[in-house]
């Protein structure tokens, strides 16, 4: 794949009560957004494990996004409140281990937000073209 | 209260077994959980419940073959049971800490028993020092007074002792104070009123003098030893930046010792002795389709990071991982410099508290109010 055809691959962890939705009402409202996102629904952001986010990362995604609800409104009331330690412990982990923790991002979007979702997964997309793909993409040896 | 342990003859050893056969007899505990001598020439925990047998403890043996925290609490976690003695070491004991906060042990009806220590050598190490002329023991409680820490001629300490900086106990119910004592004489001893109080010992005039130079010894270990440990940090995190974490364990056979001899990794059904990892042949073709070439066992590395990630935050720094890699790679090295970076940001000090929540079992509503946000 040559540098100047590179669409990232994002693969999307997102809660059920709110950022699927809005990803759904981002569908449903015909908000134009970039295919690279793969989503896979959870029930919470605070039930994404980090092997989850490790999985794709050393298998070549060039991103991953865990969507949640905004802080306080959690479905599950701390779900979010969880992951968000969680991806900040992930992401110093992965930082100091020798990987790029900024292709890891965490964003509160709830399920009226189809405009959010549709701009972050845009921003996102932008910010990963211009990192280039995930060197780990041709590493065998991981 | 303080007091002294009196050693006869020089023996250090025989006084703290009899320190310890008094705890039996006196009915402070119904049993000790204590490093006892193997025909084999090396120590192992045992709980012993008869007084007679405890000739055979040696909490004073420089040798570590596990960390007994993980053994204090299979015996402990759940009632009924008896009173129990535990004799750790400071590392052990930090682990204890942390699997209490994991509920993987309880301190309900248990008397911590600290030991000080001067550092360990490795099973296989210390099981070849005979041949040698074995362990000279009064050297070795000598460097306890001045501190000079040091291993044997010829023989080098566990790779996580040479880094350990906090080799002395912070916190136990019974505390022997090895630095800046004079073991040939006397083992200066903290223990709770009570207990004292049934052992009939009673307040010994430790000198001030005593106070002020294990203060001062103390000090002296835990500034050579912090020199140590920042300089192997520092190299370690020029390594993870040049070679990334794949490039440090390259060799990694994925034989899950680190993670069996770790004593906060407890979970009985870890994700990576489960069936999840057992791919479909052409899973693996396809992998290696894509990348050219697909490293086998595979998720090596997603082993590593994930246990990162699931108790780095808790990794007290026994370096057991290191001393068990049949492919001796610095794994405690590893997960003790990064582990000192996530600690750091949660400001959590593993094995220093019980009443410390873990940082990712809790949360406060208004930290980190910018992630998540932009």
């Amino acid at each position: 794949m040559t540098e100047t055809g590179f669409e990232p691959k994002i693969v999307a962890f997102l809660c059920n009560w709110c950022t699927y939705t809005g990803a759904d009402l981002a569908g449903t409202s015909r908000i134009q957004y970039p295919p690279s996102v793969r989503i896979i629904r959870v029930m919470c952001s605070g039930s994404v494990d980090p092997t989850y986010v490790l999985k794709p990362l050393l298998d070549g995604a060039d991103g991953v996004l865990i969507g949640g609800c905004w802080p306080g409104d959690c479905h599950y009331q701390s779900g979010n409140y969880k992951a968000r330690r969680r991806v900040i412990a992930l992401k110093e982990i992965l930082k100091n281990a020798g990987f790029d923790e900024e292709r890891v991002w965490l964003r509160w979007i709830s399920a009226s937000e189809g405009g959010r979702f549709a701009e972050t997964v845009t921003k996102m997309t932008e910010f990963l073209k211009e990192k280039g793909p995930n060197p780990m993409r041709r590493k065998w040896a991981v | 209260m303080r007091t002294i342990i009196p050693v006869e003859n020089s023996d250090t050893l025989a006084a703290v077994r009899g320190f310890l056969k008094r705890l039996l007899e006196a009915d402070v505990v119904d049993a000790l959980l204590v490093p006892m001598e193997t025909p084999s020439g090396t120590v192992t925990p045992a709980l012993v419940a008869d007084p007679d047998l405890l000739d055979a403890a040696n909490p004073l043996a420089p040798v570590m073959g596990l960390n007994a925290a993980r053994v204090a609490g299979h015996v402990s976690i759940r009632e009924p049971r008896g009173r129990i003695g535990v004799v750790l070491r400071p590392c052990e004991l930090r682990a204890l800490v942390e699997l209490v906060k994991l509920k993987q042990a309880s301190l309900d009806d248990m008397v911590t028993i600290g030991v000080d220590c001067l550092g360990t050598y490795d099973v296989a190490v210390y099981t070849e020092m005979p041949a040698g002329g074995g362990v000279d023991v009064r050297a070795l409680w000598a460097t306890a007074q001045s501190g000079e820490l040091a291993p044997q001629e010829g023989y080098a300490f566990r790779d996580a002792c040479q880094m350990c900086e906090k080799p002395h106990v912070e916190e136990a119910d019974v505390t022997l104070e090895l630095f800046g004592a004079d073991l040939t004489t006397g083992v200066p001893v903290i223990l709770p009123d009570e207990v004292a109080e049934k052992l009939g010992m009673e307040t010994s005039e430790v000198s001030e003098d005593f106070r002020s130079l294990r203060v001062e010894v103390v000090e002296k270990v835990v500034a050579a030893r912090t020199q140590v440990r920042d300089a192997r940090f520092a190299e370690m995190r020029q390594r993870l930046e040049q070679e990334g974490i794949e490039g440090v364990f390259a060799a990694c056979v994925l034989c899950h010792n680190c993670m069996t001899v770790c004593p906060i990794c407890y979970c009985k059904t870890c994700l990576f002795k489960s069936p999840t990892f057992e791919h479909e042949p052409m899973q693996y073709m396809n992998w290696a389709r894509r990348k050219g070439a697909y490293r086998l066992p595979a998720d090596t590395m997603l082993f590593h990071l994930t246990r990162l990630n699931h108790m780095v935050l808790s990794c007290i720094g026994c370096g057991m991982c290191t001393s068990d890699c049949p492919s001796e790679l610095p794994v405690g090295v590893v997960f003790r410099a990064i582990g000192q970076q996530v600690q750091e940001v949660f400001d959590y000090v593993p094995g220093r508290s019980v009443e410390e929540p873990l940082p990712l079992v809790t949360f406060r509503e208004d930290e980190w109010m910018e992630v998540g946000g932009e």
